[in-house]
């Protein structure tokens, strides 16, 4: 069972929740797109549930609320070193998809190695809300994926017209709502199941897919801007950053930063080497993870079809493309 | 929660040169530890550098650090009696167990040598725990021959070969460390083991020797030298395939070594 909200009601519950939390979700950021006149959709902590954007996917993924793009892990100070303070509970909303990529983030973080405790500190009291998806946006193929559904959510959130479902499981969210006035009402969670364009998820790549001359058109397309990773839900690779402050040479931070595995310098070592100088090598890096070596190594896919790689690309490379010629050479495709 | 990125302090001990741009840095450190596996060595707001063990003693950790960048240029300012930050050892390091009674083979090349250092150091004096120890090592010229004093130790603990890629001078070998594989010989070709460390393609030629003598895939031990920022299987710079240098490398043995494509 839910509430139905109206917007003073749901303005009060907003209030009340930005008292213990840091409330984020995908939000318009008006003339901050890449031509002029146009917006982007990202996450941001928005002053009203009005301002989530539904309408749309997110040009960004929700990755940026847990793992944000720069994150200070270390301050010095002379020869004091000191931790960031605990940073304030999340709420987030979030698409079924991104739930997915959640448990692909918490496989990284929490279980490829020791615990990362800064990851742990802000997954540990962060809530999930999922949003409800009505119908799929362009370049969505979760149903070919799986990752339609999801679970682990703390309350459902759906939006239809201008009336704002919301249903909270996690108790203590619940307990917000006390006292405010919204109708009980009870709704299913609403999943896509049909009217995706179906994607071919190859299952049986050869062991030398590698090698397969497929690559090689990528090596001339790719200009290797790395936005491809950058909006992906699922990436998670950085790179360790110290700096000191150009005023004070005694003072400094150790900031840990996305990394894209499409960008030169990603690989190099001392001594100047460097792998993948190719950019059809970085693709194919880029593409297996996501499709093979990820599963070989925990058994399931990385990829979670949100298609955001597809359309933020500036060379119109199709990572779906990309899997269509994957699925014909040799991995037998499902369904 | 522990926050394994926070690093300890470290006293520099000792610093040994060995070429212009290449010390070793004789570090304090008490704990387990084994050749081949890492630190994550940094200096507050110049950054962080993962370096192999090249040496191990009772209460300090050889790491041999070549000068090529932020970090490490900063370090080589730095004298005995002063502290870098460190944290490690990361990685799963050479077990001197797998090569217990083998006849073994150790071809490195360059900076390879590092990682390897404190396995020939081991055996060189445990020969009893080897059927056989021979070490090939080689270096671009006279002036990169890292170790110096070591391989003066070595020449009478183990079959030694020092080459350099050229040189004109006749004290030295020269020729690649491949040209020193085909006259190895074996009295019981089952017992043999090698380790191969250096650039990737002075292992893949090596490799390919070593097979020629009937050397199997599961004889032979790899160590891949990749970038890590985290060691702790988090930054994803390391990964080949489906494994991380990091957490399941840098030593592989060849059945999965080969399998690895970056």
């Amino acid at each position: 069972m839910g509430n139905l909200w109206n917007t003073a009601a749901a303005a009060r519950l907003l209030a009340r929740l930005k008292e213990t939390y840091d409330v984020y979700a995908p939000i318009r950021f008006p003339g901050s797109g890449c031509y002029s006149d146009t917006d982007t959709v990202r996450y941001g902590q928005p002053d009203s549930f009005e301002e989530i954007v539904w309408d749309k996917k997110s040009d960004y993924s929700f990755k940026e609320t847990l793992l944000p793009i720069s994150d200070t892990i270390l301050y010095f100070t002379e020869s004091d070193t000191r931790l960031p303070e605990p940073k304030k509970p999340r709420l987030i909303f979030l698409r079924a998809c991104e739930l997915n990529a959640l448990k692909r983030l918490d496989e990284m973080y929490l279980h490829n190695g020791p615990a990362d405790s800064y990851y742990q500190q802000v997954r540990s009291k962060a809530k999930f809300i999922l949003m409800g998806c009505d119908r799929s946006f362009p370049s969505c193929f979760c149903v070919s994926m799986g990752t339609n559904k999801a679970q682990g959510y703390d309350g459902y959130a759906h939006l239809s017209g201008q009336e704002l479902y919301l249903e909270f499981t996690d108790a203590s969210l619940l307990s917000y709502t006390e006292g405010l006035e919204a109708p009980a009402a009870s709704q299913e969670v609403a999943y896509v199941t049909d009217g995706q364009e179906p994607v071919p998820i190859p299952e049986h790549l050869p062991e030398d897919i590698a090698l397969n001359p497929l690559w090689k058109e990528y090596s001339g397309r790719c200009i290797g801007c790395g936005r491809c990773n950058f909006v992906c839900p699922t990436c998670t690779c950085f790179t360790m950053q110290d700096i000191f402050y150009r005023d004070n040479d005694q003072a400094g931070e150790r900031r840990r930063v996305w990394a894209s595995c499409q960008v030169d310098g990603y690989s190099d070592i001392a001594g100047g080497i460097s792998f993948r100088k190719d950019q059809g090598e970085r693709m194919r890096f880029k593409v297996l993870h996501k499709v093979y070596h990820y599963k070989n190594r925990f058994g399931y896919h990385m990829c979670v079809g949100c298609g955001r790689c597809e359309e933020v690309c500036p060379e119109y490379i199709s990572y779906i493309g990309c899997l269509h010629k994957l699925a014909e050479t040799g991995g037998e495709a499902y369904e | 929660m522990s926050n394994p990125y926070i690093p300890f302090a470290s006293e520099i001990k000792a610093i040994i040169p060995h070429t212009a741009i290449e010390y070793t840095f004789r570090m304090g450190y008490v704990g387990e530890v084994h050749p081949g596996q890492f630190f994550e060595v940094s200096i507050p707001k110049y950054g962080e550098a993962p370096i192999s063990v090249s040496g191990i003693g009772p209460d300090y950790v050889d790491l041999t650090i070549r000068r090529v960048g932020r970090v490490t240029n900063e370090i080589f300012t730095y004298q005995p009696g002063r502290t870098l930050l460190m944290r490690g050892p990361y990685g799963n390091g050479f077990r001197t167990a797998d090569y217990a009674g083998r006849e073994l083979v150790i071809v490195a090349g360059g900076t390879g040598v590092s990682p390897v250092k404190a396995v020939i150091d081991y055996f060189g004096t445990h020969p009893q725990e080897v059927a056989s120890l021979t070490v090939i090592a080689g270096f671009k010229s006279p002036a990169d021959i890292l170790f110096k004093e070591d391989i003066a130790r070595w020449e009478s603990q183990m079959n030694l070969i020092v080459t350099v890629d050229q040189s004109e001078d006749p004290a030295y070998r020269t020729g690649l460390v491949t040209k020193y594989i085909p006259d190895l010989t074996f009295s019981q070709l089952s017992k043999a083991a090698a380790i191969v460390v250096g650039p990737p393609v002075m292992m893949k030629f090596a490799v390919a020797e070593l097979k020629k003598l009937g050397i199997t895939d599961e004889q032979i031990w790899i160590s891949q030298e990749r970038k890590m920022c985290c060691g702790l299987g988090k930054c994803g710079h390391c990964r080949m395939g489906d494994a991380y240098i990091c957490l399941d490398g840098p030593v592989f043995n060849y059945t999965e070594g080969k399998k690895l494509l970056d």
